[in-house]
């Protein structure tokens, strides 16, 4: 007994091992990589990186408890008026992680106020948020300030690139510690059974709240990142409703049983957004519901789960024979 | 300014009769059906384009086009919810699932009929003026249009109200609302209930967008707008109310209406306020229990 949990043990080191230093050498060769590919990978690359970004932080939050939010586009819309509003003041870190913050604590008041709903009311109210501020904005814009839009400072390709690599190194590093720590079990028996995870001792409304808010954090981040690369922005292209349905989308279709699910995911959908729109404009939209609609119906546990069940299958066949 | 009262009071009526008739619809879709239909707003489009279309293409009188509209998205509508939906729910683990994926789906509904409509019917914005006479009522002045719209949406809730409350399939309607299960095992064929509530929930959308085109400019996005409206509507008035539906329907219509006086560009944010703040204080809306 025990020397078969040294072989696990050291079977599994093993092979986090390996899985360590294969994400390392992706990690360099992603760093490196301005060096010597062409400026339009560049900036391709944000893109994926910036939607991998909303994906994962709201499968941080939403992936185990199973709620489902539609505040992302809130969160991102935050962070892109703090870039816009104190862009030329402070340096670009600072108005990152203001922008971070913002959504953070905007998270905060929202998480305390909602997450003692049930889980479609939720829903609900997050989508009702993202309208409430586009509006909002919208009206202050046209009736206080008189002018619609910002212009916000802007930033080099390669530089916006870099910040977007560590956002998401920062972020995988936080999703990993949080699936692997007492917190993502916690987190877990929320999504399973609520009120016997308030029993065993879980402070369920604080645990929910606080998680709420980090997913908000690094959707913030984004946001303020991504507002330098755009120059000009106004209300309905910060709070831009699409983006809180993409994330969910691009989960629901990599999976979100694995920490790569969402990764793969965002990617996957980010190249195919890129290659219907310069192919099909007319019909990406269409093709996208299409898309969403068969990986609700036929892909429950996402392209992971797929692979998953298949790798099962073969190994299956393999012992059998 | 008793002329504004009665402006601010009868212009809010008439659109919470519009807003009255598209919640029932999803109210039902909602409370029966189980599916949080987002896409609820595009059969709306869909009933407004096709009357359009019918109007000024081959001629037929809109009036005549809720008989055709009608029975075309309650089709739509029924046949969704024996293919798509009902998989969903044989396949989801628990109704809780269910209710997300559904929405989820509905989602994906929600791009592929607006897109479909874009493509047919192109991005713009369309109109036709039918019996757009002015009618006075004690100096406020309203198009008869818009009266003929309140009165049919008012109509079509009575006679829905009657099927509920009278006839067979709608007491079957009912026990499904309550309790799928048992109502499933007292004999109530409870898929083919399920996607009845659903086709009547297109149904009513579909209307809606009928009576809309009359008096309103319409495009292919102006869907999810009537959809959060609807959301708002059921929110107000209790889920799977119809008389509910109606009284959080007319009231927000007056609450718009008095927005929209004072303050234009807030009557939407002043919606998404009362939405929040129902959600937080009582969720189960005014007749809930």
């Amino acid at each position: 007994m025990r020397g078969r949990e040294m072989d696990v043990a050291i079977f599994t080191s093993k092979r986090s091992l390996v899985s360590g230093s294969i994400i390392l050498i992706i990690l360099v060769l992603l760093a490196t990589l301005p060096f010597y590919s062409a400026g339009y990978t560049v900036v391709f690359l944000t893109s994926i990186f910036m939607y991998i970004v909303i994906t994962v932080s709201w499968t941080m939050f939403s992936g185990p408890t199973g709620y489902i939010s539609l505040a992302p586009a809130a969160f991102f819309g935050v962070g892109v008026y703090t870039s816009a509003l104190i862009g030329f003041m402070l340096p670009l870190p600072a108005v990152i992680g203001i922008g971070g913050l913002a959504s953070f604590c905007l998270a905060l008041l929202v998480g305390a106020l909602t997450l003692r709903l049930r889980g479609i009311y939720f829903v609900m109210f997050t989508f009702g948020l993202v309208e409430l501020l586009l509006h909002f904005v919208l009206w202050w814009e046209v009736n206080i300030t008189g002018t619609t839009g910002r212009v916000v400072p802007t930033v080099d390709n390669t530089t916006v690139y870099y910040l977007m690599l560590i956002i998401f190194a920062i972020l995988m590093l936080t999703a990993y510690f949080i699936r692997h720590s007492k917190f993502g079990l916690a987190l877990q028996s929320i999504g399973e059974y609520e009120e016997a995870a308030a029993h065993t001792g879980v402070n369920v409304t604080g645990l929910k709240i606080v998680t709420f808010a980090i997913s908000a954090f690094f959707i913030g981040t984004a946001g303020a990142i991504m507002a330098t690369r755009w120059t000009y922005i106004d209300p309905r292209i910060a709070f831009n409703p699409l983006l809180s349905f993409m994330p969910v989308l691009m989960a629901i279709f990599g999976g979100m049983g694995q920490l790569y699910g969402p990764i793969i995911g965002a990617a996957i959908f980010t190249y195919l957004e890129e290659f219907l729109i310069t192919r099909f404009p007319y019909y990406y939209m269409l093709i996208f519901g299409i898309i969403m609609v068969v990986a609700i119906l036929y892909l429950p546990n996402g392209l992971v789960g797929l692979i998953q069940k298949l790798r099962k299958g073969v190994l299956r066949r393999h012992a059998n024979t | 300014m008793m002329v504004k009262i009665l402006d601010i009071v009868i212009g809010g009526l008439l659109m919470g009769g519009i807003y009255a008739l598209i919640a029932v619809g999803l109210s039902l879709q909602f409370g029966v059906a189980r599916v949080l239909n987002i896409a609820h707003g595009e059969f709306i489009m869909l009933g407004a384009f096709v009357t359009w279309w019918l109007y000024t293409k081959v001629g037929i009188n809109p009036l005549v086009s809720l008989a055709i509209c009608g029975p075309i998205v309650f089709i739509i509508g029924f046949i969704l919810y024996r293919t798509l939906f009902t998989r969903l729910r044989i396949s989801s683990a628990s109704p809780a699932a269910f209710e997300g994926n559904s929405m989820l789906a509905c989602f994906g509904l929600l791009f592929i009929i607006q897109n479909v409509a874009i493509l047919i019917w192109g991005a713009g914005m369309k109109g036709y003026s039918y019996l757009a006479i002015p009618v006075n009522f004690g100096g406020a002045i309203f198009a008869a249009n818009r009266l003929i719209t309140l009165g049919f949406a008012i109509v079509i809730g009575l006679i829905f109200y009657l099927f509920l409350a009278r006839t067979r399939l709608g007491k079957a309607i009912r026990a499904a609302a309550q309790d799928p299960a048992t109502a499933g095992l007292m004999g109530v064929n409870i898929n083919q209930v399920l996607a009845l509530c659903f086709g009547f929930g297109a149904l009513m959308a579909g209307l809606g967008g009928t009576l809309t085109s009359m008096s309103y400019k319409i495009q292919p996005t102006m869907g999810l707008e009537y959809t959060v409206i609807a959301l708002i509507v059921i929110v107000l008035g209790g889920l799977g109310s119809i008389p509910g539906s109606y009284i959080g329907g007319l009231l927000l219509g007056l609450v718009g209406s008095i927005v929209t006086y004072t303050e234009p560009g807030l009557s939407l944010v002043a919606y998404y306020v009362i939405f929040m703040f129902l959600l937080l204080v009582k969720p189960t809306g005014i007749l809930g229990k």
